[in-house]
């Protein structure tokens, strides 16, 4: 079966095949009284369609990496650019464009909006992206048909277990086809089988083409990734290619 | 934004607020209360005024009262300290030199007349005038009556017009027109009496309580010559000032002193005092209005603070949008949108209360109270409620403004960070 949202994407990359380029990026917390510097020089660089996995014991800046890898969060320092865009010095209004079109987020805790349906969650990103209400529908229609849960379309978050609200949210992370899709400890709140279920959706789509990162302290998980880059005291430690990598 | 948009947004803001049911309608309920204290206030304000206005009217319109005094400086030889005095036939004198005056009457005024029907006596003032007296001193007679006119002057008929308190007081509930009355044993034929009127401004009394007859039977029955005073009209306030000052000039060298003496005139200008009467009434309603703006805050602030409390709640809905694309617009306008809503439904209950008490307020019998004929008659307006709107949406856009500010400056990442 043919769907455009698991396709491979040819357009995401700059010039050199790389969706993502960092150099040399820190994070600095000024508190006023004390600075915290949480990322002390990263250089990453993604090719299309790899599967990469954050590893890196708490504090380590895994999280304040996902956030700017996300366009959440700025770099005090060093550049960044996400599909040949440089994203390190743009504003509130143009990070939340690139969020909204060339990245999709999971969370740890599906972060689903509770007062809509499953349909309307995966609607969002495409109302704040201006996709017309047909190809919405459509569109959002699929994923679901993707993820299993065509039946769930008018449940509310409340009405779903933890398994089935991540794939939801993983349908809504899709929903704009996003460059890069990030997720951060998207198992965590799972039990084995629905997080091993969740696992395989990101191998599918990564082997349909789809850029994935997830930031995890599992490293069994990890190892399903290609590559795994592991953090320490705010540095790469290690940036190493996994079996499946190969 | 298209309808579906819409209602999702609405979904998403709405809900949170109207789960607090109570908190809403108490908000609601605020802001009527606030929209009720500016509408009555600048009602009461817009009635006064009108009632003041009417009553100032009361006396008629751009006049001038003149009463000849006593000279203070030297004129022409002639030393100061003589007394100005204004004779009958001054009037046609000035009639024909003073033709910027639309009207001109002169009066003699008997203060302790007698007047007398049947068993019944009162003591009375009377005034002696001209028949334009009637029209430019808005002597409008009841159904069945009429002021006296020219030939009634001309022949100098004995007729009497009452004032209608004069009138109760000699006549009870019959009707006067047609009577004979004394008026110091001599009878006259009473032949209007004054229709029901608001007067601010009067002198030597109210015209509720003013008999006036004609002047020529006043100077052939007395023989009086020396006017007490001129009632001046003019045809529009702005010509009043210079006709004035050519009434000083012509009348100073008919009558003897100097345009510039301050003292030999008492001129009552009622154009002046009207500038007065419409800046106090405008300075009455302001202080309303500013009165019902600071209530209607008050209201304003239950909003903001209902919409701190969704923001509060919110935060984590709001880091989760911002993070799947929304931009800063799509969080505060449906914070704006809503505080509007409040505000203007509260506005809109608080109109419907407005107008129910004025309309019944409008029931009110205010009739022998002084008090309650001025303040009785609330009015609302179109530039009223304009004004209320303009509140109204400016409150709401304040009440919104700084939480969807707050809300618009959440950071997702720190939002999504803890659980």
């Amino acid at each position: 079966m043919h769907i455009p949202f698991f396709s491979k994407k040819t357009n995401g990359s700059n010039g050199n095949g790389f969706v993502i380029s960092m150099e040399g990026i820190k994070k600095i917390y000024d508190t006023g009284k004390i600075k915290v510097e949480a990322l002390k020089g990263i250089d990453i660089k993604v090719k299309n369609g790899e599967f990469i996995a954050i590893v890196g014991p708490s504090g380590s800046g895994k999280s304040t990496l996902m956030n700017i890898l996300g366009c959440l969060d700025t770099p005090t320092e060093g550049n960044y650019e996400l599909s040949g865009e440089k994203v390190s010095k743009l504003n509130r209004e143009e990070l939340a464009e690139i969020r909204n079109r060339k990245i999709g987020f999971v969370f740890q805790n599906f972060n689903l909006l509770p007062q809509l349906t499953a349909l309307e969650n995966i609607e969002m990103p495409m109302i704040f992206g201006k996709i017309s209400s047909a190809e919405r529908k459509h569109r959002a229609r699929e994923l679901l048909q993707r993820i299993g849960l065509e039946d769930k379309e008018f449940a509310k978050p409340t009405e779903l277990s933890g398994g089935q609200m991540q794939k939801i949210a993983i349908a809504r992370a899709l929903a704009m086809k996003p460059d890069v899709l990030l997720a951060d400890e998207p198992t965590g709140n799972l039990d084995t089988t629905s997080g091993s279920d969740v696992m395989t959706v990101f191998s599918e789509l990564n082997s349909l083409g789809s850029t994935i990162i997830i930031v995890t302290h599992d490293l069994a998980l990890a190892r399903r990734a290609g590559r795994i880059i592991q953090l320490k005291d705010g540095k790469i430690e290690k940036d190493a290619i996994t079996e499946n990598g190969k | 934004m298209n309808r579906e948009e819409l209602k999702i947004i609405f979904t998403l803001f709405f809900s949170a607020a109207f789960l607090r049911k109570k908190r809403a309608i108490l908000t609601i309920a605020a802001i009527s209360w606030g929209t009720v204290a500016i509408l009555l206030l600048l009602a009461f304000g817009n009635g006064l005024q009108k009632q003041l206005l009417t009553a100032r009217k009361g006396m008629g319109e751009n006049l001038a009262v003149v009463w000849p005094g006593e000279t203070s400086i030297s004129y022409k030889g002639l030393k100061e300290g003589r007394r100005v005095v204004f004779w009958v036939n001054d009037i046609s004198f000035m009639r024909e030199r003073l033709p910027e005056f639309e009207g001109i009457v002169g009066e003699m005024t008997d203060w302790s007349s007698t007047l007398t029907y049947g068993r019944k006596t009162v003591t009375a003032f009377v005034t002696a005038s001209n028949w334009e007296f009637g029209e430019m001193r808005n002597q409008i007679p009841e159904k069945g009556g009429r002021f006296f006119n020219a030939i009634d002057e001309k022949e100098r008929r004995r007729v009497i017009f009452l004032g209608y308190e004069r009138a109760k007081e000699l006549f009870g509930k019959e009707d006067p027109v047609g009577k004979e009355i004394l008026v110091n044993n001599t009878p006259y034929t009473v032949i209007g009496v004054l229709k029901k009127k608001l007067q601010m401004g009067n002198y030597s009394g109210p015209d509720s309580h003013r008999c006036v007859i004609p002047l020529s039977t006043y100077v052939a029955q007395y023989g009086e010559q020396r006017l007490h005073n001129v009632v001046l009209k003019i045809s529009s306030p702005e010509k009043m000032k210079p006709a004035l000052d050519r009434f000083k000039q012509v009348m100073g060298v008919k009558a003897g002193f100097s345009p510039e003496d301050t003292k030999a005139l008492h001129i009552w200008d009622t154009v002046e005092s009207s500038k007065y009467l419409v800046n106090f009434t405008v300075g009455i309603k302001l202080f309303l209005g500013i009165i019902g703006v600071l209530t209607l805050l008050v209201g304003g602030t239950g909003v903001a603070n209902i919409m701190y409390a969704v923001v509060k709640e919110k935060t984590k809905e709001i880091g989760i949008m911002m993070a799947i694309g929304a931009k800063p617009k799509w969080i505060t306008t449906p914070f704006l949108l809503q505080s509007l809503f409040y505000t203007f439904l509260g506005g809109f209950f608080g109109l419907v209360i407005s107008a129910i008490i004025v309309f019944l307020l409008s029931f009110v019998p205010t009739e022998g109270s002084m008090a309650l004929e001025f303040l009785g008659k609330p009015t609302l307006s179109l530039p009223i409620g304009i004004f209320t709107a303009f509140v109204l949406g400016f409150v709401g856009f304040l009440a919104g403004h700084f939480p969807a500010k707050r809300a618009s400056l959440i950071n997702p990442a720190e939002t999504l960070r803890y659980e």
